[in-house]
């Protein structure tokens, strides 16, 4: 068997590497060119030094984004892990029904951004109308908490799968040993499961934390950026400097800024890789 | 055995893998009838790159009844509903990009002048009815109108009869509000009111941020005479207050909802006959009486009067944001193929039923598209909408020009609209919407020069 492998392994590498390089490998870099290019199509391309991203660092709405979304990626990722880390606690007691709760937290994540956050728009606003507030796109704060909402109804559930996952797979002896020497279930919480869920906690912090950094459907559907940009998120004001403008420089403005972007993100999940790792146990 | 079955099978799985990330369909592949015939075809081709979802049906037909003809292969991509600039920027790109495409007026033109050809001494330029059709830059002719649409207040007669007025009572700006306050004071008792819901939302704030915004930027560069300006003043911001007011206040809905109100719900509130003024145009005109709701004798087109100027003489808002033009990076021959098809589309017999006519006009026997084109061959409009403006221009009016086609971006427009949805809501003031409209003009402007 290892000699096949060893033979045979371009046939399984090559394809998948091949089409790894097209789709990914090779725009990366095109991309990463146009963002020094001032263009309309790719192949009209003029090279354009720095000034898109000395633009692109000096325009207050893409800061104002910027702080926008780091605020909201924060307290996402800690109303979603808090969140489902408690539904994945009480689904692991063994009450009546567990399966059919399970299904039913994670069925939100099944439905796409977009749809979620038409519905959630005119679910939100209605409540909003009949407590006579200003509406979601009028009212900054309100859209923030809106956004907040929509992401932990949508996350929560996939969390707290991978969660129950880390928490079943806890062996029984710890749990048991921890008790017959007297141990709290404060203390089995703290001292027992969750460093043994660690593994868990990295993969959930890092899909929240960019998801969080990433998102652009719901932002789109919920707020689209109202009031004034106000709720604009990274993603969405890429987009609308790529689109909602006219003229070859905004093109690369755009391109710009979605690498500045795509740095952003690699190197905060880097830092919070290395920071939850740091606490993971060997079982 | 086995195993080269096997790797077979991957090498097939990895070629097809490859194969689908390759160059996308190919354009000339999917619709094209006829194929290329050497023996009678011109050398070129066509592919236009449709910005109307609704005529695509009718594109299509046309592009086959001239394949047919001609032998000269056509093919028409529609981009779906609002995606036509990315569509456009990707189809661009490829190999076989389109010959003949849309840009929607200056700013438009901003984005793909090195891509027009000029059009100047072609037999197309010769055909249009009036050069305020054409899109210039310097000496060159870089695109030309396609179809001219009007606007103004679409009036449901049978409503405003049983509010005891007809529309020729509304001749000014003053009267509108009367008639409106009035209607608005019985609605009660009228079970109705007097505008349809103003929603900003994206899918109908365009007809306050852009439509009605263009009234105050036309009196002031008619006060001015010019055609453009880097700086607007804002001289009748105080009647585009009067009339946004004036919707706001009387309409089916409380102004704090507008921001989620949308297109269609506006719509439907006329058709449903809860609103007796609508503000929007000509292309409405088959979704009012598509259904056989409306007839013709139920509706009018009235200009949208704001208080300002020679009201007696004013007409309905006229122009258009619809221009061809040419790749001039396609090949002479597919260019020459494209000025071919485009002459035949607004000269022949079947290319100008096509494009003009209603009910029956396509030769499969389906609906025209309806448009009034700007070309001498073009014929008397079917559209209601679309006569009425005829019958305002006979009777002496001024059309008001479309001069938002010279707002300096969409950014301008899309801040303006978030301003006037605050103010409405009253989260903001009015004085947020005069910053967006004059401030931001001046700064936008700025910056298409960078």
């Amino acid at each position: 068997m290892e000699k096949a492998i060893k033979r045979f392994w371009p046939v399984f590498v090559i394809p998948t590497f091949a089409a790894f390089a097209i789709g990914f490998i090779w725009p990366f870099l095109q991309g990463l060119y146009l963002s020094f290019c001032r263009f309309i199509t790719i192949d009209t391309a003029q090279w354009n030094g720095i000034q898109n991203y000395i633009y692109a660092l000096t325009e207050e709405s893409f800061l104002h984004s910027f702080w926008f979304t780091a605020l909201f990626t924060v307290v996402s990722t800690i109303c979603i892990n808090v969140a489902a880390f408690a539904i994945a606690l009480a689904l692991t007691r063994g009450i009546k029904g567990t399966n059919v709760f399970r299904s039913v937290f994670f069925m939100p994540n099944l439905i796409g951004g977009i749809v979620l956050g038409y519905i959630w728009n005119i679910l939100l606003n209605c409540v909003l109308t009949l407590l006579g507030k200003p509406l979601l796109s009028l009212h900054a704060p309100y859209g923030f908490i809106g956004l907040l909402i929509l992401m932990c109804w949508q996350q929560i559930g996939y969390m707290m799968i991978i969660y129950i996952a880390g928490l079943q797979s806890i062996p029984n002896d710890y749990l048991e040993a921890a008790r017959i020497d007297g141990a709290s279930d404060r203390q089995i919480l703290w001292r027992i499961k969750i460093p043994n869920v660690m593994p868990s906690i990295t993969i959930c912090m890092f899909l929240s934390l960019t998801n969080g950094f990433k998102l652009f459907d719901q932002n789109l559907a919920l707020t689209n950026g109202e009031p004034g940009h106000l709720t604009e998120m990274l993603a969405l004001n890429i987009y609308n400097t790529f689109y909602g403008r006219s003229g070859p420089s905004w093109r690369g403005y755009g391109q710009a800024k979605a690498v500045i972007f795509c740095v952003l993100v690699v190197v905060i999940s880097v830092i919070q890789l290395r920071a939850t790792r740091s606490k993971e146990v060997q079982q | 055995m086995k195993k080269f079955l096997a790797l077979g099978l991957t090498a097939a799985l990895s070629l097809s893998l490859l194969a689908g990330c390759g160059t996308p369909s190919d354009p000339s592949g999917s619709s094209d009838p006829g194929g290329s015939d050497p023996g009678t075809a011109a050398n070129g081709s066509v592919y236009y790159l449709n910005f109307k979802p609704e005529q695509d049906a009718q594109w299509q037909e046309l592009a086959q009844i001239y394949t047919e003809e001609t032998g000269v292969p056509v093919t028409v991509v529609t981009a779906a509903s609002n995606t036509y600039e990315q569509t456009l920027t990707s189809e661009m790109a490829k190999d076989v990009p389109p010959t003949l495409f849309h840009i929607n007026g200056l700013n438009g033109l901003l984005n793909w002048k090195d891509f027009c050809y000029d059009l100047t001494g072609s037999d197309i330029l010769g055909e249009l009815s009036s050069d305020s059709y054409a899109l210039t830059e310097g000496d060159a002719t870089l695109a030309v109108a396609m179809a001219v649409e009007s606007y103004g207040l679409i009036v449901n007669k049978t409503l405003l009869a049983e509010a005891g007025y007809t529309v020729e009572d509304i001749q000014s700006f003053d009267d509108l509000k009367a008639v409106a306050e009035d209607i608005t004071a019985r609605s009660g008792e009228l079970g109705f009111a007097a505008f349809s819901s103003a929603g900003m939302d994206s899918s109908s704030d365009w007809r306050f941020q852009t439509h009605l915004a263009n009234l105050p930027i036309y009196f002031e560069y008619e006060d001015k005479g010019v055609t453009s300006t880097d700086a607007i003043e804002g001289t009748y911001l105080d009647n585009y207050k009067a009339i946004f007011d004036l919707y706001i206040n009387n309409a089916t809905c409380e102004p704090a909802v507008l921001s989620s109100m949308t297109g269609d719900d506006s719509r439907n509130e006329f058709l449903a006959g809860e609103a007796v003024f609508f503000q929007n145009g000509s292309w409405e005109y088959a979704n009012l009486v598509g259904d056989g709701l409306f007839t013709d004798n139920d509706l009018a087109m009235i200009p949208i009067y704001i208080g300002v100027g020679d009201e007696a003489n004013q007409g309905l808002c006229t122009g258009t944001e619809n221009y061809w033009a040419v790749n001039a990076s396609a090949d002479p021959e597919d260019i020459q193929a494209t000025l071919d098809f485009m002459y035949w589309c607004v000269t022949s017999e079947t290319g100008t039923n096509a494009m003009c006519g209603g009910e029956g006009a396509m030769p499969s026997g389906g609906t025209g598209m309806g448009f009034v084109i700007p070309f001498n061959g073009g014929l008397e409009p079917t559209n209601l909408f679309m006569k009425q403006n005829d019958e305002y221009t006979a009777a002496g009016k001024t059309p008001v020009r479309w001069d938002f086609t010279t707002i300096p971006s969409q950014t301008w427009k899309n801040d303006l609209s978030s301003a006037l949805t605050a103010y409405a809501a009253g989260t903001g003031d009015w004085d947020g919407v005069v910053s967006a409209f004059v401030d931001n003009w001046a700064s936008e402007y700025a910056m298409l020069g960078a």
